[in-house]
């Protein structure tokens, strides 16, 4: 049955940031496990979609020995449906540095890194400002601490943490063979934490009013509140920070034209639910709540009645196609077999029964392909056929 | 030292020699000469002391790194999904009608190219397009005619 | 010594070293997984999926070449999940794959179709993509063939060309489907920095980069009736041969070597060894008289190290990538050119041919001596010097299309006349041979003793480490070479390209005082040269060399100057090492090349 979270709005990221210089030093003053220890008993989970514990990825970090550490800012914002980190970049900037400066003082680093997508490229010069004030404050306080930024050139796989890394190496943006991971080897084979940006915003919160007040929001595993990135057909296009937990009902009633058909929760590698499972649905990490509970990186997409999904899923592969890195056979191949082979099927060239040999392929893909790009092409693909199947046969 | 030569020097003085340093480098040059010619890749490799093949394949993997000549402008439509819903074809054929030139083409003048681009995170004002740096969003085709103007008034 | 994992594999619990893959760990227990882009020479990937296998509680396969084991760790290989999808990147491999492979060079020796036929790939469901592509096939070069339609994507090449020959002439380029393997601009191998080494096509998995064969070129001579064809086969092709022809690497098979040369119709099989022996006594005169020049003469013009130049790939790269050092080359053509040139005029004139008449071959372990012949400067018996240039790939190809039972071969011996060769002659295959060969000789020159290692074995220059060196004194030199008495004669020998590399920045950044380096393109030296049998590896190479070393023992001459074809030459045709005719066509020039 539905779950009972009503959609609870909620006001913490985008309120003002003017205290900032304030937070930052008092945090800078506390003990470092004490705050590790806060940030786990938030449960904060990464922002980015793949909702990796924040506080244990910190704690890892810490954990090395090496000298060198990078705190590593990840604004290479490319799912589709997605515009969150801008608006958070734009609108509270120093939240995130001061997170950085906060993630530096626990682990140890003394260079923080904002890779910023070659799309936003706008954002640069006032961010460069903010920047400078920011490390300007860092050395009043004598905390030796470096931010710099670094354009991605428009691909959407640098959003993927090693190929992030690869790029910044100043090499093609392809995902590395895990282990190691990050905390361990990242940015040059150094020890790195990287964060998406909103997540980065939350922890500034978290140090702000505490874990507790954080924890109390949300629901089990999935704590805390989220930016929604709502386009499609809505009335009311825009970002939305929303509690976790909420049944994709609610949202739709929301925010719904009143004919939606479908919502894409998660972008273009995330999943599709038609109408009559918007009521099981709840919005999270997966945890215990009845029905299906998605994770996401805040993209909301709805679609209504107009429109078709198999155009849909022919624009998302399509993406998929040009996007993969390419390095891996499942995901290089794969996402050029599922685009011509809808197409096959649309135009009577493939029976309908090859939909299901495409199924399996996405099977493949989940389970074999390098990195997350290749293994989530499967979430949409069969979220998509599987429920629109008759407007994918010829 | 020619202009190329000079541009790739001074980049490379600013940013540094290491391999780190290449995508700033090729950025640097795609910023002033808006494309990467195979000569100024060489310059780059001769600069940063690496293979020149490494630069190419590195420059083809990005997609705002240009390796065909392009124009003092370029135009980039989003072409993912909600854009694609609110009306791309509409803004490319407006495009296509005022500038004479299709998706991958330059004018003549080298003054405008055409592209599609994937998801530029504006879909909440779909659609949308970057000429160079500078966003545009919630397009219909009269405003497009209106921008434009003003760009081929520059 | 650290603490050893216990893993289970298909529930069996082993026992295995800390940092182990889970391929390796199962290799090492007889489990076969498969692979591609995998290779025992170079750097993980763990691109192409196709090893995948299960790892007990994970819902995502594991790519077995790119996991390292971990305690407890367990592991099927064996399972449906795994079969099904190993099948399906075999079945996404091939629709993207030009899998006409009746029509492919490879037919036969390729790794993906024999993945194919293991797992028994009998329709396709999936789209053939090919259609779709806009494959391109570069056949300029006039050693390798790059078609990009039979490529996989498996990125070996382009690792070999960087971690093996520190070349990078191969790059991958684009992303998504477009991602394909390219050389700078898609400019083609001929016109780009490629030492046309071959080991790229050594280290393809398909046929995606092949030599460029002139087998039938070589069939047209020998049946025509006009034309008297001469082979010479180099050193290392006799203990390469046999692992086409079904021995096990490491079996020389010099005698059946020459006796199916005999058999395909060849008019003479002649020895490349011959003339490495002549470049010996060429090479280590001209050596000594740099020494001279250089010590005793004080002429600041004299380039020092002097390199070897035997091999055409390194000749290609330092060309590209060090033309500065270029006066530093040894002037002797490699063994294969002397030969040609010799071919057209001493043999000709001793068998009373006419040289138009002669159509002269040579056996390879390289694609790069197809480079190497066609160069405009190899052209000094007044005709090409070498007219067709094969692999030991292509010889075993042209055998068995003649349809010889080459096992039951009798062993048979090379013609005279430029047949003859000596030990030192053959150890020209392995690397750090030609510096063995130009020791013995050279300090027999100076001091008129043999060289002071036991049995002649100059222990210190062989070995497959990438870059060996190794110092003689020289003591009490005969009269004319008193300048030398004392010198401590300072040598290095490096093989693979990358290790020239580090040769050359040593003596670049003057960190290194050496008088002589001998530098081979392909890891191993010749044996292991990009036209020897795939597939190569360290165990193989180690066999190949192996069976040189035997060879040399076996031989009762051992010594290049003692061989007396050798000593006839001098005597009858060229007089004396570096003399007018050894200059007119002994010897050569370079010319630098594009560095990007």
């Amino acid at each position: 049955m539905a779950t009972t979270y009503n959609l609870k709005r909620a006001d913490f990221i985008f309120r003002n940031e003017n205290d900032w210089e304030k937070i930052l030093n008092r945090t800078l003053q506390r003990d470092k496990t004490e705050l590790i220890n806060e940030l786990i008993s938030s449960e904060l989970k990464g922002r980015g979609g793949a909702g990796f514990p924040t506080g244990l990825k910190w704690k890892l970090a810490s954990e090395s020995k090496v000298q060198e550490k990078f705190i590593i800012c990840n604004a290479d914002e490319g799912e589709p449906g997605t515009f969150k980190d801008r608006e958070i970049l734009t609108k509270v900037p120093f939240k995130v540095l001061s997170s950085m400066a906060i993630c530096a003082y626990i682990i140890g680093a003394k260079q923080g890194i904002i890779y910023l997508r070659g799309e936003y490229r706008f954002l640069k010069p006032d961010l460069e400002k903010t920047i400078s004030e920011f490390e300007y404050y860092c050395n009043e306080i004598n905390f030796d601490f470096k931010i710099k930024i670094f354009m991605g050139s428009g691909a959407y796989i640098c959003g993927e943490e090693t190929a992030l890394f690869e790029s910044m190496e100043g090499k093609r943006g392809e995902p590395r063979n895990k282990p190691p991971f990050p905390t361990n080897a990242g940015y040059m084979d150094k020890p790195t934490v990287i964060n998406n940006v909103e997540t980065l915003a939350h922890t500034f919160t978290i140090f702000k009013y505490g874990a507790t007040k954080f924890y109390d929001l949300g629901v089990q595993f999935s704590r805390g509140t989220k930016l929604f990135s709502v386009s499609g057909d809505t009335p009311k296009p825009g970002i939305y920070e929303l509690e976790l937990g909420m049944s994709l009902q609610d949202f739709v009633d929301e925010f719904g034209d009143g004919d939606t058909k479908a919502v894409q929760v998660g972008g273009a590698s995330g999943f599709l639910v038609p109408r009559k499972r918007f009521g099981e649905t709840a919005i999270g990490f997966r945890g215990k709540l009845t029905g299906i509970s998605l994770p996401t990186g805040g993209s909301m997409m709805l679609f209504n009645s107009s429109r078709s999904m198999f155009n849909v899923l022919d624009n998302y592969l399509e993406f998929f196609r040009e996007e993969s890195c390419g390095q891996c056979t499942p995901c290089r191949v794969g996402c050029q077999q599922l685009l011509i082979g809808i197409k096959a099927v649309k135009q009577g060239s493939k029976p309908a029964s090859y939909l299901d040999k495409l199924l399996k392929l996405t099977e493949t893909m989940q389970y074999t392909a390098k990195c997350g790009l290749g293994q989530s092409v499967a979430n949409s693909f069969s979220s998509i056929v599987e429920n629109f199947r008759e407007e994918m046969i010829y | 030292m020619n202009p190329t030569q000079e541009l790739i020097t001074n980049l490379a003085d600013q940013y540094g020699r290491n391999r780190e340093q290449l995508l700033p480098i090729l950025q640097g040059v795609v910023e002033k000469e808006k494309f990467l010619s195979d000569y100024s890749m060489i310059e780059i490799a001769r600069e940063l002391d690496i293979p020149a093949a490494e630069v190419y394949g590195t420059a083809t993997f990005y997609s705002f790194l240009e390796y065909k000549q392009m124009g003092t402008y370029i135009i980039r439509v989003c072409k993912t999904i909600t854009c694609s819903m609110k009306g791309k074809n509409q803004i490319l054929l407006t495009i296509k009608d005022m500038l004479k030139i299709g998706v991958g083409e330059t004018t003549p003048d080298r003054k405008f190219s055409l592209l599609e681009t994937n998801c530029l995170g504006w879909c909440h004002k779909a659609p949308a397009m970057l000429i160079n740096d500078e966003i545009f969003t919630e397009l219909t085709p009269e405003k497009v005619r209106g921008i434009l103007t003003e760009y081929l008034k520059k | 010594m650290s603490k050893k994992i216990n893993i289970t594999i298909n529930g069996v619990v082993y026992e295995v070293e800390p940092g182990l893959t889970i391929l390796e760990a199962a290799q090492n227990a007889g489990i076969n997984i498969p692979t591609l882009c995998y290779h025992k020479d170079l750097c993980v990937a763990g691109n192409c999926r196709v090893c995948v296998v299960e790892i007990a509680g994970q819902k995502r396969l594991a790519a077995s070449c790119a996991t390292p084991c971990q305690e407890n760790m367990e592991v099927l290989t064996n399972t449906l999940k795994v079969r099904n999808s190993r099948k399906h990147i075999i079945e996404l491999l091939l629709s993207e794959h030009n899998a006409d492979c009746t029509k492919c060079y490879k037919n036969g020796n390729c790794e993906l179709q024999e993945l194919a036929a293991e797992y028994k790939i009998m329709s396709q469901d999936l789209i053939d993509l090919v259609p779709y592509k806009d494959y391109t096939i570069d056949m300029f070069s006039p050693s390798i063939i790059k078609d990009d339609s039979r490529c996989i994507r498996c990125q070996r090449c382009v690792r070999t060309c960087a971690e093996l020959q520190g070349v990078n002439a191969l790059t991958v380029a684009y992303k998504g489907d477009k991602m394909k393997i390219s050389t700078f601009f898609e400019n083609s191998m001929n016109d780009v920095v490629c030492t046309t080494c071959g080991q790229c096509v050594n280290h393809c998995p398909t046929g995606a980069l092949i030599e460029k064969n002139y087998i039938e070129d070589a069939w047209e001579a020998i049946s025509d009736p006009e034309k008297h064809v001469i082979v010479q086969t180099a050193p290392a092709v006799r203990v390469g041969l046999g692992e086409e022809m079904g021995f096990e690497p490491g079996e020389s098979v010099t005698g059946k070597m020459v006796a199916a040369l005999k058999n395909l119709g060849f008019d003479s099989v002649l020895d490349t060894d011959f003339t490495a022996d002549l470049t010996i006594m060429e090479e280590g005169t001209e050596l000594l008289t740099r020494l001279k020049k250089a010590l005793v003469d004080k002429d600041i013009n004299i380039k020092l190290p002097m390199a070897t130049s035997c091999s055409p790939g390194w000749i290609k790269y330092i060309e590209h990538m060090y033309p500065e050092y270029l006066g530093n080359l040894s002037t002797c053509k490699s063994p294969q050119q002397m030969f040609g040139a010799l071919a057209k005029t001493y043999y000709a004139k001793a068998r009373k041919l006419d040289p138009d008449k002669i159509v002269s071959v040579s056996v390879m372990p390289c694609t790069a001596k197809k480079f190497e012949a066609n160069r405009p400067e190899m052209h000094d018996s007044g005709y090409r010097d070498v007219d067709i240039v094969l692999t030991t790939r292509e010889l075993a190809i042209m055998i068995k299309q003649a349809g010889i039972d080459f096992r039951k071969l009798p062993e048979k011996k090379f013609d005279r006349l430029m047949g003859d060769s000596s030990g030192a002659a053959v150890i020209f295959g392995a690397t750090g041979g030609v510096m063995e060969a130009a020791l013995r000789t050279a300090y027999e020159i100076v001091t008129g003793r043999e060289v002071p290692f036991d049995n002649l074995d100059i222990l210190p220059v062989r070995g497959l480490e990438g870059v060996r060196e190794a110092s003689i004194k020289i003591e009490k030199p005969l009269e004319n070479w008193a300048f030398l008495d004392g010198v401590e004669l300072k040598c290095a020998v490096a093989h693979g390209l990358v290790n020239a590399k580090k040769v050359m920045d040593a003596v670049k950044e003057k960190k290194a005082d050496y008088h002589f380096i001998e530098i081979m393109a392909c890891p191993g030296g010749c044996l292991g040269g990009g036209g020897q049998p795939i597939p190569t590896n360290p165990e193989i190479r180690e066999k190949r060399t192996k069976a040189i070393y035997e060879e040399d023992k076996n031989l009762s001459i051992r010594k290049s100057h003692e061989n007396p074809e050798v000593i006839k030459i001098y005597k009858d045709f060229l007089g004396e090492p570096l003399g007018k005719k050894s200059h007119e066509l002994l010897h050569t020039k370079y010319v630098a090349r594009n560095r990007y």
